[in-house]
């Protein structure tokens, strides 16, 4: 039982980051029907700017969360003045789809080539300290991370409710054409928005790199899990990413435990094929029927 | 079949009959087998995603399948070298693809996106599987398929040539044959607005089901020609995105929907990328100038060659008709 | 006449909105039914209803004196009921040909078959004549006018050789001339024994060319007969005009 709750622990833990990684990707298809494959080599870029900024000048891994996310989100709006605004057309989701991965794959390629493929970790002091509560462990650093994510969490949610730039980004998801008709700037919205998303994946990369060992090829295991996420939860929710980012991960770290680490990380696409039998359009999705 | 059209295939396999013997150095006939199979994979890409508007991102999940089907049908079967392969492949190509339909049936409940992304997840399932099922695939230590010593070392490529030779064409007559029947219609139909199509009452899942099954089985038989042709496969190699990514490129370069494209796409691309994987292999480069050129395809050419140069044809006959109306008005 | 179609206590919510409520009326066979009402009255709503492109949360449907259990499209256009859309909904990369025979119902093994045959083609070309779109017949569907993408979904239906159509605002955006087209060709069809139900907004083509007239607002029936009665009807003018 013990190492149950402890698997669930561990769990909650990591799926709040992957929640938080999640939302800017279910976010970015919300408004503008855009699947991001670079998601996962954006965190992972942005693990080994932190990584870079510890190991140079000894900057601590939260510390550079400041750093590493203003500077993602620079670099995510010019991705999508760049590459994604020029696609037009009736095929520009495919088309996203490919141009994406097609950047996914050049920052694997970029990263390769200047940090080469060998594993690293950002390891501060404290990386293996380890609380006990109630007789049961939690990594310090996890903790850290899930806390940081549930803030971001919580201070995107306000964002987007509270906010005049929320509420255009709310109308924009809902109906882009009436939204520019009362005044709203579809593409700054979008732009703003895409950059936004990699910002919330860039602060979870920042600690990301302490949890996990990285190399430039670990986009691939990212992404998958982010994917998997997104659909279980239903494309463009943003409450579904994060219920499905918490069962994800707990269902991943009870099977570890449970039954073998080896088939920790199947039993994401075993869940999400299951639920998708019954529901196609995910846990939060809205069934598209044309009338 | 247009007399055009009959002239195109019939030049298309003179001169792929003719290659293996015209230019027999190995590397060239070697970069022929890859041209081809990456052409096969493409076109049977372009029977399911062309024709239904579903974009599969998984396929090479199931040329992985082929591949792993054939290596351990050998381990635990002993088909014997030489040519013996070669007849199994129809076998291997319809045993996975019946295997796949259950999955495609529960994917195919979905919507475009979500269905794109469910069979990325396809791909990275049965890459886990490779890597978990040790005692079936031997996991990453890989598996071992005997190295057929019958075929002569000057031409040792040209079995597996012409056996891609013929998965192609398979795979071709599967896409012309398709888009002349009903089911080509009904597929249409389906890509152009699919609830009217189910209103109209046609058979929309079972349509899908069809041409899903069709590409599956090009796919798979060309995964195990190539298991063939290495002797040797572990999970990475098997299933590797960037095949996957490389054979829709190809498609949306030389033009979706259209017959040739995914050929044309394939002569143009497969030699560049051995030529960088040549030159800049060694230094992960290969990765980046691989991602430059995908990028520079989808952004300048989104409709790819064919449909574009289509266009332009039209267009410069449009031009001379009204420069010669205006001629004469003049 | 009996009744071709019956439709009985359909409700649909949508949230806090209930669009159709407890509604219920009756298509009699060999009859040109309007289904009217000011907007928002829910009628839209009953026609997705009926025709299985919403699911009804109570009431009851039933076609040809059977119970429709779950209707569903394709079922339905099997048992011969068939409806076209507001916006015309035709297969824009096809021709008008094959937009045609793309509507035929299929058995399976002819998926194999070649695209469009001899006599299919025969027939599509014969019902694109009735509508005066021959000359049209090997142009792109999406290249047509927004009328006469109207007039092709009309025609792509009936290839089915329906019992009962169901014509969601078939002159909405549509020319005068088209206008008396389409109300020609209903009549046309009618007179050789289709049902029809339609949705319309245009009370004169209502007046002219229908019996009975279904009156709907605020999800329920107001009033259901003959034309003259309805128009009479206070309770009518209410809703129309507002209290």
């Amino acid at each position: 039982m013990h190492g149950v709750v402890q698997a669930i622990i561990l769990g909650v833990l990591i799926g709040g980051v992957y929640a938080l990684m999640a939302s800017g990707l279910t976010l970015v298809f919300g408004i503008m029907r855009v699947i991001n494959v670079a998601q996962g080599a954006l965190v992972i870029l942005a693990a080994y700017l932190s990584y870079a900024l510890f190991s140079h000048a000894h900057v601590d891994p939260f510390l550079s969360v400041l750093v590493v996310t203003p500077a993602m989100f620079v670099l995510g709006v010019l991705v999508q003045i760049v590459f994604v605004r020029s696609l037009r057309g009736s095929d520009s989701e495919e088309l996203s789809l490919l141009v994406t991965w097609a950047l996914a794959l050049g920052i694997e390629g970029v990263l390769s080539v200047i940090f080469k493929t060998t594993y690293r970790a950002t390891s501060p002091s404290y990386a293996d300290k380890t609380l006990t509560v109630f007789g049961y462990q939690f990594g310090f650093v996890r903790l850290m991370a899930f806390i940081l994510s549930g803030v971001l969490l919580l201070l995107l949610s306000l964002l987007l409710t509270r906010t005049r730039f929320g509420r255009a980004v709310r109308a924009t998801v809902q109906n882009p054409t009436a939204a520019t008709l009362l005044g709203v700037d579809a593409n700054r919205v979008q732009t703003l928005s895409f950059g936004l998303g990699v910002s919330m994946a860039a602060a979870a990369g920042a600690v990301y790199g302490v949890i996990y060992p990285f190399n430039p090829g670990s986009h691939y295991d990212l992404i998958s899990r982010l994917l998997s996420i997104v659909v279980l939860g239903g494309l463009g929710s943003l409450g579904g990413a994060v219920v499905a980012a918490l069962v994800m991960g707990v269902t991943e770290a009870v099977v570890a435990v449970e039954w073998q680490p080896t088939w920790a990380s199947f039993s994401y696409f075993i869940v999400l094929i299951a639920v998708l039998l019954v529901r196609p359009q995910g846990i939060f999705g809205v069934r598209e029927r044309a009338l | 079949m247009t007399r055009n059209g009959l002239l195109r295939a019939t030049v298309f396999l003179a001169i792929g009959i003719a290659f293996p013997f015209v230019f027999s150095p190995a590397w060239l006939v070697n970069i022929g087998v890859l041209t081809l199979m990456y052409a096969a994979l493409a076109t049977s890409w372009n029977l399911f995603s062309g024709y239904t508007g579903y974009i599969t991102l998984g396929q090479v999940a199931f040329f992985g399948l082929g591949a792993y089907t054939l290596a351990i049908t050998f381990e635990h079967y002993g088909i014997g070298a030489g040519y013996n392969p070669f007849y199994v492949l129809p076998l291997v190509g319809a045993g996975v693809a019946f295997a796949s339909l259950p999955v495609a049936w529960i994917a195919l409940r979905t919507r475009a996106m979500t269905f794109a992304i469910v069979t990325l997840t396809l791909l990275f399932i049965v890459q886990q599987l490779a890597f978990n099922l040790h005692s079936v695939t031997h996991g990453s230590s890989g598996l071992m398929v005997p190295t057929p010593t019958t075929f002569g070392v000057d031409t040792y490529d040209n079995p597996f040539y012409f056996a891609m030779l013929g998965i192609l064409c398979i795979a071709l007559l599967l896409c012309w044959g398709t888009l002349r029947s009903k089911l080509g219609l009904m597929l249409l139909a389906i890509r152009e607005d699919e609830e009217k199509a189910r209103g109209l009452g046609i058979r929309v899942t079972g349509a899908k089901l069809i041409a899903w099954w069709l590409h599956v089985f090009v796919t798979a038989m060309v995964g195990a020609v190539w298991a063939y042709y290495l002797t040797f496969i572990y999970p990475e190699s098997s299933v590797d995105p960037l095949v996957m990514i490389g054979a829709v490129l190809m498609t949306f370069l030389g033009g979706r929907g259209t017959l040739w494209g995914p050929v044309i796409g394939a002569l143009v691309l497969v030699p560049a990328q051995q030529y960088m994987l040549l030159h800049l292999g060694g230094s992960q480069l290969y990765l980046v100038g691989y991602s430059a050129v995908f990028v520079v395809v989808l952004l300048v050419l989104p409709r790819g060659i064919l449909p574009s140069l289509r266009d332009g044809v039209l267009r410069t006959r449009e031009r001379r008709r009204t420069r010669r109306l205006e001629a004469t008005t003049s | 006449m009996s009744a071709l179609l019956e439709v009985e206590g359909l409700t649909k919510r949508f949230g806090g909105v209930t669009a159709v409520n407890a509604c219920s009326f009756a298509v009699p066979e060999g009859s040109v039914t309007a289904l009217v009402g000011p907007n928002g009255s829910g009628k839209t709503t009953a026609f997705n209803l009926i025709t299985g492109y919403a699911r009804a949360d109570a009431g009851v449907v039933r076609f040809a004196g059977a119970t429709v259990r779950r209707p569903d499209p394709v079922r339905l256009s099997r048992t011969g009921l068939t409806r076209t859309f507001q916006q015309a909904r035709i297969f824009a990369d096809l021709t008008l040909v094959e937009n045609m025979v793309a509507a035929l119902q299929q058995p399976w093994r002819s998926a194999f078959r070649t695209a469009v045959r001899g006599h299919e083609k025969a027939r599509a070309l014969e019902l694109l004549e009735e509508f005066g779109l021959t000359r049209l017949a090997r142009e792109r569907a999406g290249n047509l006018s927004y009328g006469q993408k109207k007039l092709l979904e009309f025609a792509a239906v009936l290839m089915g050789e329906p019992r009962l159509v169901l014509l969601d605002e078939p002159t909405a955006g549509v020319n005068p001339v088209l206008v008396e087209q389409i109300e020609e060709r209903i009549r046309e069809l009618n007179a050789r024994g289709l049902t029809f139900l339609v949705v319309e907004h245009n009370m004169n083509l209502v007046m002219r060319l229908c019996n009975p007239v279904v009156v709907l607002a605020q999800g329920t029936k107001l009033a259901e007969g003959h034309p003259d009665e309805v128009r009479n009807d206070s309770r009518v003018l209410d809703a129309y005009l507002g209290g």
